[in-house]
């Protein structure tokens, strides 16, 4: 079993509201993948291993993730793999490719093409198929209902809320809502975009970059299915996933929170009272579905790689009302 | 379903006590199946709200309204649905609701029509007929999605509106691919000097259809075939007709039967199909390298 694996490499393309490319994410990778191979020194041909996040929802196609392969250039023949999930959890199963000991490096990507449908309707289909997504309830709907219950519950408040934003909170606070008590700042815009990561194991890291952001801890759990059945003021899975990674001392700390309120949510799950939280702007900045939650990664171990920051955390989410989360610890040596 | 269609509404009770509406198939907690169902009320109990003030399609009205999830009496957690109101201000956390039953139960959540204020007006009772168990539902489901051409794709289509076959070159590898790409699926760039090619090929394999199925356009048995351009590095699926289905082959010369110009636009159908040319065969280490 391999113990030391880190991250030394991240680039994304672009956060934008919408892009000119097809829904399969070539034409955002192709340049993710050249950014990447630069800063490395590494080529496609030192790829051990595949691997991506992506979702033919989304994309309205199937096999979408087998025509963004296309961006790899993938003769001779590659390993590789798919998750229909954020890209964060095609890293993990990297990593777990990576303790096993089948390769050294990994190339985990993640992409989504939010704009060529209605967003919101398309995220109602993850809800239960039976007696909920027959009824549309769209994704900032269900984010509503949520903010709303920890309202009432006292966890937090609509200038909280705006304050996870920043900037001039009273005029923020005199804009409309678009889902009572949701407003436009509480929500992440709908983004187009790609990224990608570069795993590798003890001295293939060392050698691809000066300081790799080291994994320490790499978790993720589920909460119900069932709406109700969830106390959605808080997040049992995000608390399970940081207490087995272990989060202590971390410094600074990127979430994947594309509604204000579960930024606050969050925070208070994973006890981050020091750390500084989403120096990058988060997922509220630019959450393309699919890499937001990569990039969270992505955005954390820079810090490393810069030598600002020695130990950080990484948030992914994925599901209505964050049912399901990822924890990532990751540290400079 | 089939309780709803009656007009009642039932919940299960969990490994912890907790009755969940809807019932649910495991328990949300320790996965144990779950079998012991409890009736609840029709009345409850709003915990949380919000506002639906430009309503999305599928959804249970086309006018304003608000979400809810609903406590009903003698559940112990919420079920998401509508509440009929005119304006936001009529919602509140803790507002008793009742349910609106459909007019036409048809066995499923959508007997419920959605839940309205709690008002001196009786609720429509439970039917209590008898009726056979809902086995099943059916949830149509519609996504519009807008697809985008990429550059490279776009020149090719604008080139067919011309009557035109336009590939282009990969810049490494040197292969012409028709249609381009956005990346050369060998060496992960995109393709980038136009080559034209003729309406001539070479039929590299073929299948010959014989099953009908819905939306079929030609009577079977017919021949969908993979078309190597002349100068092309990759063949592309077409129809192959003017001969019996059962004189197509591996090799086989073919031309381009293209539609009246009136009717091309932006699309590879502007060729209606191929047709053999009568040249000799092909041979077969000239396609060898397409299979």
């Amino acid at each position: 079993m391999t113990a030391d694996i880190a991250v030394v490499g991240f680039a994304q393309a672009p956060n934008v509201r919408r892009t000119a490319g097809t829904t399969n994410g070539v034409e955002m990778l192709v340049p993710v993948f050249a950014e990447l191979f630069a800063a490395t020194g590494l080529s496609k041909s030192d790829v051990d291993f595949w691997c991506s996040g992506s979702s033919d929802y989304l994309a309205a196609r199937a096999f979408s993730f087998i025509a963004a392969v296309d961006a790899i250039g993938a003769v001779p023949p590659i390993m590789e793999s798919h998750v229909e999930m954020d890209g964060a959890w095609a890293l993990y199963e990297a990593w777990v490719k990576l303790r096993t000991g089948e390769a050294d490096t990994a190339l985990v990507y993640g992409f989504g093409k939010s704009s060529a449908g209605n967003l919101r309707r398309t995220l109602a289909l993850q809800l239960d198929p039976y007696t909920v997504a027959p009824l549309w309830p769209d994704s900032v709907t269900v984010a509503a209902l949520q903010a709303r219950l920890g309202i009432d519950a006292g966890r937090w408040s609509e200038r909280a809320m705006a304050e996870v934003v920043g900037g001039d909170v009273d005029t923020l606070l005199t804009h409309p809502y678009i889902a009572d008590p949701l407003r436009r700042h509480d929500c992440a815009p709908i983004t187009d975009g790609a990224s990608a990561i570069i795993l590798a194991t003890g001295d293939r890291a060392r050698e691809i970059n000066d300081r790799p952001a080291w994994i320490t801890g790499f978790e993720h759990r589920i909460d119900s299915g069932s709406l109700g059945a969830r106390d959605l003021t808080g997040s049992p899975s995000t608390v399970a996933a940081a207490r087995a990674a272990g989060v202590d001392g971390v410094e600074l700390a990127e979430l994947h929170a594309p509604f204000t309120h579960q930024a606050i949510l969050l925070r208070d799950a994973l006890g981050l009272t020091k750390a500084v939280v989403n120096p990058s702007g988060g997922a509220l900045a630019g959450n393309p579905m699919f890499a937001a939650g990569l990039s969270r990664i992505g955005e954390a171990a820079r810090r490393v790689f810069d030598g600002s920051h020695g130990r950080v955390l990484a948030h992914a989410t994925s599901g209505p009302a964050l049912q399901q989360n990822l924890v990532c610890v990751m540290e400079g040596r | 379903m089939t309780e709803l269609r009656a007009r009642r509404v039932v919940g299960i009770r969990g490994s912890d006590g907790r009755v969940h509406v809807p019932p649910v198939e495991y328990d949300p907690v320790t996965a144990a199946p779950l079998t012991e169902f409890v009736e609840v009320g029709t009345e409850g109990t709003v915990v949380t709200w919000t506002w639906m003030a430009t309503p999305l399609e599928g959804q249970p009205f086309d006018r304003p309204f608000g979400w809810a999830m609903v406590l009903l009496d003698g559940a112990d957690t919420p079920m998401l649905h509508a509440v009929d109101v005119v304006e936001s201000a009529e919602l509140s956390t803790g507002m008793r609701v009742r349910i609106r039953w459909a007019a036409t139960p048809g066995g499923g959540i959508h007997d419920i029509e959605c839940f309205e204020p709690v008002t001196g007006r009786a609720p429509s009772a439970a039917s209590g007929a008898v009726v056979d168990a809902v086995s099943g539902i059916t949830t149509p489901v519609r996504l519009d999605v807008v697809h985008s051409v990429s550059p490279e794709e776009s020149r090719y289509l604008r080139g067919l509106a011309e009557g035109r076959l336009l590939a282009q070159r990969c810049p490494r590898c040197l292969k012409v691919y028709i249609p381009p790409r956005g990346a050369c699926p060998v060496d992960g760039v995109p393709t980038v000097e136009e080559v034209e090619l003729p309406d001539t090929g070479t039929v590299t394999t073929f299948c010959i259809v014989n099953v009908p199925f819905l939306g079929q356009r030609i009577p079977p048995p017919y021949v969908a075939a993979y078309v190597l351009l002349d100068g092309a590095d990759i063949a592309f699926l077409h129809l192959v007709l003017g001969c019996p289905a059962d004189e197509v082959r591996m090799g086989m010369r073919v031309r381009a039967v293209w539609k009246q110009r009136s009717e091309w636009g932006t699309t590879l159908e502007n060729i209606d199909h191929f047709t053999p040319s009568g040249e000799p065969d092909a041979a077969f280490d000239t396609y060898a390298g397409h299979l």
